[in-house]
């Protein structure tokens, strides 16, 4: 654990970035004007109560989702004007996403579901290196349903670097998990961002894991309402809730 | 293997008791659609080379009796290639054991040139009669029908005396493809045809030198109407009953009916079965595509390109469709296999061939492959137009609102678990509505391929029991002094004897032509009858005559017109008659006028040619052995007999349609239902997990599953009744010939059966899937939303 490199350089540019969904004659504004900047090789901690736009935000950095209006900008990419093509393409070369419940295909073996991403990926690990990183080496041909919760927690974090990306995003990624487990999970994520040099984006509701950020930010009703450097950061193995 | 296709073979693994029952619906659809149109085609194939090699004349006459030096100036004509005169008789025929009276039609033949000239024999066995003896050929049907074989004899009434037949060989004529040639009163086990050397046959009846029946060759590009009116106008004075083209020609004709009605059953029912079927490929594949909404949704967030996720699932579409489609084509083959079989004991052709036809199979694999592409691409670009981030998330909450039901204040009759039923039944009613659809259209097909059975007996029993009363009906040799009728009154048996006078004519009505037979009819007659559309005997006018309302259509002529009528009897006469009313007897074209107006218009004093007889059955063996001796009876019809046959083999179709039908509705009937709850299933179990954690019991739970199955069963039985009797309807309506009219009559007991079927594969399937519903893991499903 050490710090973030000197040179930092800017990854993500958000400026005025809003999102309003409609759900019938209801309009919900989720975000309301982000203005954000992430640097390489940070590990970032979203932190806020549920409803407050986290997991939207994610999204739209994660270009699963685009803002209603404002600008952002990974490096030279316009998030905002791309097109699904595009999103894709930005998805598929840069981003690794770790979701609460996994989201892993229950008819592929761990090593089969972390190969759906080494398929598409220019330069990725082994699908088995992949999975020995995050210490399930042992239980490669193991279905998701044959697997705990934190297993299958790290088989996704498994396929979310096997691409080595650029962006790690986690939504809640111990949201499912107990207390021993989360830990392992978080563990793991550091351990990626450490020794990867890959930015880590994590959500969470729970404030003790801002401990292990390099940064913490806090949403609160679509704003953006603190943004904290951490002067010190803890071990996953310190933390503790 | 990339992991994307290996996901597609567990995903079909996982999938395949639902696989299996679409591919059976894909199968059913297909097989039945392939079987059907391509038996029609091979039978017309096998017809048309049949026709061909066999030499099958254009044009058909019968007369009294001509100079062979007529028929050689038929050749003469413009219009004509070829022609070859005959001599034939219809007489009866005694089979040793047989009790009942036999119709035989004996027809001279010279053994060389019924192989080389028109309508020529194909001997299947034995040999070729010797010249100059009274050795015989035998039709096929008949000789199988009463076990005839090279060695065996009949006897014949030839001109009144018995004569012994020998029979040698057994033959085929393309003029007898169809046995039921004779007036359609006969079937293959009592009519067959008798081939012997002519001389023979000329010298008993008199006809040396002479014939009575000529078919003729035209040539290519001929006119057949001119050429009709050529030939009548040679033959009119040698009693000409009316020259006829192969369109009228008995055999012809009946097989063209057969293939006709083979063409509705085999284009419209299968065409629904394969609308059916890939109404619910499409209804299937595009719920199932559904259910994988979050897999979806991972995909996309992975970085997979749309296309390769819409190309994902066209495939785990196609690959089920495809094990349908291999399905369907192996079930075609073997349905048109059985049903060409079937139709081999109707029909007579020397080889009979079943081919699937290349267009209609290419035709049908295109159209399913479509129906599952359409199915599986309308839900992924369904779920892939919602963003990934909110297709990742399960589906929001059902909006669920009150009840029309409990808006209407009835709430409180209904407990919470049905209401709980009727809700889901309403938020999802357009799923809900296809679901209906689905099971009654396989109510309908059901109904809709075993209502003329019902028909059938109908029809029987309407041209009968109500219009023809009598038992026993004889055909006299020709026209006999009225007196015969004492004669028939006083034979051993007989209760009732009545007889008739029957006139061959040719209507005319402006340019259109019909041949048919002008019957007199009394009032005091018991045994024959007109009836009206109700059934209900009805009475002869004194004056202008009655005719059939398909006899009417086709002369286009409505009650209160007039129509010349031409005496086909050798008196070259026409006259002007009334047309009077309409009957609505359901069988043939017939035409009546009363007795005396009949007698008074043809001119030749009080003569009959047919009897009609009440009997007493338990002296039926007398009756039988005395016909056989009486020299002027030609011909003798058993109606008991008839409606024996009829029925028996009427029974025998139905048995086969109604076991295919019920196979391929049944397997609708389970895609649909199956599909429907195992996808309700998939969607409902954290639902269904949650109240089994609550304590509820498996089968609560499990009611609440099929109580949705239940209801939209119950609302499609009553559609698919509906639906089914306007489909025989349509049938009726399509199959509709100028020799009957089946009258759309669905019995109670066709409607259970329909009924039944349904419930008892909704049955099946729900018992399936609530063995499914136990196998539930409460604790894994409850801890991932899947």
């Amino acid at each position: 654990m050490t710090d973030a490199p000197p040179a930092r350089e800017l990854v993500f540019r958000a400026r005025g970035v809003r999102k309003v969904y409609r759900a019938g004659a209801v309009e919900i504004e989720a975000l309301r004007g982000i203005d954000l900047d992430v640097f390489s090789g940070e590990f970032v901690v979203l932190l806020g109560a549920s409803g407050s736009g986290k997991s939207t935000l994610l999204n739209i950095l994660g270009g699963l989702d685009t803002p209603s209006s404002g600008e952002l900008r990974w490096r030279d990419h316009d998030l905002v004007r791309a097109d699904a093509r595009e999103l894709t393409r930005f998805r598929r070369e840069h981003v690794g996403f770790v979701f609460q419940f996994y989201n892993l295909i229950g008819s592929l073996t761990a090593r089969e579901n972390v190969a759906l991403v080494t398929d598409l990926a220019a330069n990725p690990m082994a699908p088995e290196e992949a999975l020995g990183r995050v210490g399930l080496g042992g239980r490669l041909d193991h279905f998701p349903a044959q697997l705990s919760g934190g297993e299958q927690q790290r088989v996704a974090i498994a396929r979310a670097v096997a691409k080595r990306p650029d962006v790690l995003l986690c939504d809640e990624p111990t949201g499912a998990l107990d207390y021993p487990t989360g830990k392992v999970v978080l563990e793991v994520i550091a351990r990626v961002n450490a020794e990867l040099g890959t930015t880590a984006i994590v959500i969470t509701h729970n404030a003790a894991i801002a401990g292990m950020a390099d940064r913490v930010l806090r949403l609160s009703d679509g704003r953006l309402v603190a943004d904290e450097a951490n002067a010190h950061k803890l071990a996953p193995g310190e933390l503790s809730w | 293997m990339r992991a994307l296709d290996r996901k597609l073979l567990r995903d079909l693994a996982a999938l395949r008791a639902q696989a299996a029952t679409i591919a059976l619906v894909v199968a059913a659809g297909l097989g039945g659609f392939v079987g059907s149109l391509s038996t029609v085609s091979s039978l017309e194939d096998n017809r048309d080379a049949y026709y061909a090699s066999a030499r099958l004349a254009d044009v058909f006459a019968t007369v009294r009796r001509a100079p062979e030096h007529v028929a050689q100036g038929l050749a003469t004509l413009p219009d004509v290639a070829e022609v070859q005169s005959a001599v034939m008789f219809d007489v009866q025929v005694d089979r040793a054991g047989v009790a009942q009276p036999l119709t035989g039609r004996v027809v001279g033949i010279d053994p060389a040139r019924a192989q080389r000239g028109l309508n020529r024999l194909t001997l299947r066995s034995g040999r070729w009669p010797a010249p100059g003896t009274t050795e015989a050929l035998v039709s096929e049907a008949f000789a199988q029908a009463r076990a005839l074989r090279p060695g065996d004899e009949v006897h014949a009434l030839l001109d009144g005396h018995r004569q012994r037949l020998a029979i040698v060989g057994v033959a085929l004529s393309p003029e007898y493809v169809f046995a039921a040639a004779a007036g359609g009163r006969n079937d293959e086990t009592t009519f067959g045809v008798f081939w012997i050397d002519r001389e023979r046959l000329a010298a008993a009846f008199d006809m040396t030198g002479a014939f009575n029946a000529v078919a003729l060759r035209l040539r290519a590009g001929a006119s057949v109407p001119a050429a009709i009116g050529e030939i009548d106008r040679r033959l009119r004075p040698y009693g000409s009953r009316g020259a006829y083209g192969r369109d009228e020609q008995p055999s012809h004709k009946a097989v063209a009916q057969e293939l006709r009605e083979q063409r509705v059953f085999g284009i419209v029912l299968p065409s629904v079965v394969l609308g059916v079927a890939m109404f619910v490929l499409h209804v299937v594949l595009d719920r199932q595509v559904a259910t994988q909404r979050e897999q979806i949704a991972a995909l996309v967030a992975l970085g997979y390109e749309n296309r390769v996720v819409v190309a994902h699932y066209l495939k785990l579409a196609l690959a089920i469709a495809a094990a349908g489609i291999v399905l369907g084509l192996g079930v075609g083959h073997e349905l048109g296999r059985q049903l060409t079989r079937l139709y081999a004991d109707y029909f007579r052709f020397p080889d009979f061939r079943f081919a699937l036809d290349a267009g209609t199979v290419v035709g049908g694999v295109a159209a399913f492959g479509a129906a599952a592409l359409a199915g599986a691409w309308s839900a992924t670009r369904r779920l892939l137009s919602l963003s990934p981030a909110q297709a990742m998330r399960p589906p929001s909450p059902p909006a669920y609102r009150p009840l029309l039901l409990e808006r209407a204040g009835l709430a409180r009759h209904v407990g919470p678990r049905v209401r709980m039923i009727l809700r889901n039944l309403e938020r999802r009613a357009v799923r809900a509505a296809l679901t209906t659809v689905g099971i009654a259209s396989a109510v309908a097909i059901l109904i809709g391929g075993t209502w003329w059975g019902d028909a059938i007996d109908t029809m029987i029993d309407r041209q009968f029991a109500a219009a023809q009363p009598g038992e026993v009906f004889v055909g006299f040799t020709g026209p006999l002094g009225e007196r015969v009728v004492h004669e028939l009154a006083a034979l051993p048996g007989v209760l009732r004897a009545e007889a008739r006078r029957s006139v061959p004519v040719r209507l005319h009505a402006g340019h259109r032509r019909e041949r048919t037979v002008l019957s007199g009819v009394s009032d005091d007659a018991r045994l024959w009858r007109l009836v009206d559309a109700q059934s209900r005997p009805t009475r002869a006018p004194p004056t202008g005559l009655l005719m059939t309302d398909r006899l009417a259509s086709r002369l286009g002529v409505v009650a209160g017109d007039t129509v010349r009528v031409e005496f086909l009897d050798g008196r070259q006469r026409e006259v002007d008659a009334l047309v009077v009313d309409l009957t609505h007897e359901p069988i043939g074209l017939g035409a009546w006028m009363d007795e005396g107006a009949l007698r008074a218009l043809a001119g030749d004093g009080a003569v009959v040619d047919a009897g009609a007889l009440a009997i007493d059955r338990t002296r039926e063996a007398e009756l039988f052995a005395a016909l056989k001796r009486a020299p002027r009876v030609a011909a003798v019809f058993v109606k008991s007999a008839l409606i024996e046959y009829f029925r028996a083999t009427s029974a025998r179709n139905i048995l086969i349609f109604t076991t295919v039908l019920t196979a391929f509705a049944s397997a609708i009937a389970v895609g649909v239902v199956y599909n429907s709850a195992r996808i309700a299933l998939a969607e409902r179990a954290w639902e269904l997990a949650t109240l089994r954690v609550l304590g509820f019991e498996h089968r609560e739970v499990a009611a609440l599953l099929l109580g949705e199955l239940a209801l939209e069963m119950a609302l499609a039985l009553p559609l698919g009744f509906v639906a089914g009797a306007w489909l025989a309807r349509a049938m009726t309506g399509m199959m509709a010939s100028e020799n009957f009219t089946m009258p759309t009559v669905i019995l109670p007991g066709t409607f259970a059966y329909a009924g039944l079927t349904m419930l008892a594969a909704g049955a099946a399937c729900a018992w399936l899937v609530q063995r499914r519903l136990a196998a539930l893991d409460l604790v894994a499903v409850l801890k991932t939303r899947e």
